[in-house]
């Protein structure tokens, strides 16, 4: 069970809660992660990943186990630590946005 | 009234009298709410365009007259290779989108509306915004390349339909000009003659001029009245030519334009002292009213501030109701939204401390 934490307007574009928590078959990346939860919740797509490159966009961070993993490779294996749902992913809108 | 501003949206209702107001909101707290619009077609229907620097654009629609609401459709790709505008510097700079600026629901069908977007192009869905198609021929008609950005980006901020043919559309663009379509968006056709902008290489260009907005009345739908960057303009071929008619206007600059609900010679615009200095000239905030159709502007200052007002009222800020006698509305940077319920002669705020206000809309509900 891979835990995700989503910033408050997403939260409320979502109806859901701070943490949502998803089934991610291996191999567990930002890609996979990011895929399952816009099934989940398709109201974030184009929010998170820019509709046709799938991007990052340019306003968003991606943060687990204190570091940031925004630059990282989409396809790079997410810490073990996420994998094993005992720490979250973060997505945050970078300090200078809004 | 439906108010977008820089964080979030507001909907102020009254009785016929419009002297005491509801207000409503925010609804989508913490978002830029570009434009809100009803359908003219289905009261409670209402399209709102919603988007953050960080999550990009939503589009929100409300079947219920703004109590609730459904995100609909938010993926806008342009067709084909997007190609390159002007940026700035006068480099080419790709096409890229950024936000909707203008939603403009079609007179007969509920389903139907047109987005006008930054970076310049017009959007068009067929189900109620779940899905949005760009209609390409107004990039691509061969301009395109020479279009430049104004200060709030390069949007397609103003759709007109023709009253009487849905399938004439007038688009504003910054800093591009007015284009029309005689066939529902299938081509179109640059509409500057008359226009004149210092701030161009040729001052008299077929395109790049900084239009702010353009209305019309639907009782006479090929006159069409315009605020350009610098200048009050006037087109009575529905835009095969433009003359000026800023007349005795302390300043012709200015964004917002409209015309009175019922005396299609009556038209309001908000003097802003130049094109740096956002703000009503003396700090006298004064909407401007013309009887016969331009150049005799007359002030309208009973019930606004006349002094140390330095709020801008930008482009899509301003609207008239349908009652007789006709109300008008603005909304200012500063946030407040001021009412007149008798054409202009006299004005009260309805609120004072919303957030900077970007648009504003009316709905006359029977």
């Amino acid at each position: 069970m891979i835990r995700v934490v989503l910033p408050p307007h997403l939260r409320t574009l979502a109806h859901t809660d701070r943490e949502v928590r998803l089934d991610v078959d291996e191999p567990v990346t930002q890609r996979t992660v990011l895929d399952a939860l816009e099934r989940r919740y398709p109201v974030l797509r184009g929010t998170i990943r820019d509709h046709e490159t799938r991007e990052r966009r340019a306003f968003v961070r991606f943060f687990a186990c204190e570091d940031d993993l925004s630059h990282e490779s989409p396809d790079a294996p997410l810490p073990p630590a996420v994998v094993a749902g005992t720490e979250p992913f973060f997505v945050i809108g970078a300090m200078a946005g809004g | 009234m439906l108010v977008g501003t820089r964080k979030g949206a507001f909907i102020l209702t009254s009785d016929g009298t419009r002297t005491d107001w509801e207000v409503a909101g925010p609804h989508f707290g913490g978002w830029e709410m570009y434009h809100l619009k009803g359908s003219p077609a289905l009261a409670d229907r209402i399209y709102a365009s919603q988007s953050t620097g960080w999550f990009g654009q939503l589009i929100q629609r409300s079947d219920d007259g703004g109590a609730t609401w459904e995100p609909v459709g938010n993926e806008f790709r342009y067709e084909g290779v997007p190609g390159t505008h002007q940026w700035y510097d006068g480099t080419p700079h790709p096409w890229e989108f950024a936000r909707v600026w203008h939603l403009e629901p079609s007179a007969t069908d509920p389903d139907t509306l047109y987005a006008g977007v930054e970076d310049a192009a017009l959007f068009k869905s067929d189900d109620g915004g779940a899905k949005w198609q760009e209609l390409p021929a107004l990039r691509s008609h061969g301009s395109g390349p020479f279009w430049q950005p104004g200060a709030g980006g390069m949007c397609l901020h103003t759709i007109v339909i023709d009253p009487r043919d849905a399938n004439r559309l007038y688009v504003a663009i910054s800093a591009a000009g007015v284009f029309r379509s005689d066939d529902g968006g299938e081509s179109w056709r640059p509409i500057n003659r008359g226009l004149h902008s210092e701030g161009i290489p040729d001052p008299d260009a077929e395109v790049g001029h900084c239009v702010h907005r353009i209305a019309l009345h639907p009782s006479r739908p090929e006159v069409l009245f315009m605020q350009k960057h610098w200048d009050v303009m006037r087109s009575d071929d529905a835009g095969e030519s433009w003359h000026e008619i800023s007349g005795d206007l302390p300043t012709d600059f200015g964004f917002v334009i409209d015309v009175h609900a019922h005396e299609p010679d009556t038209i309001y615009v908000v003097p802003i002292k130049s094109d740096s200095e956002h703000y009503p000239p003396e700090g006298k905030l004064r909407v401007y009213r013309s009887r016969t159709g331009g150049d005799e502007w007359e002030p309208l200052t009973n019930g606004l501030p006349q002094s140390n007002c330095y709020v801008n009222v930008l482009r899509d800020a301003m609207a008239v109701d349908s009652l007789d006698p006709c109300g008008v509305y603005f909304g200012t940077t500063g946030g407040q939204v001021y009412a007149s319920p008798d054409g202009g002669d006299t004005w009260a705020p309805i609120v004072r401390d919303l957030p900077a206000v970007l648009s504003v809309e009316v709905q006359t509900l029977p």
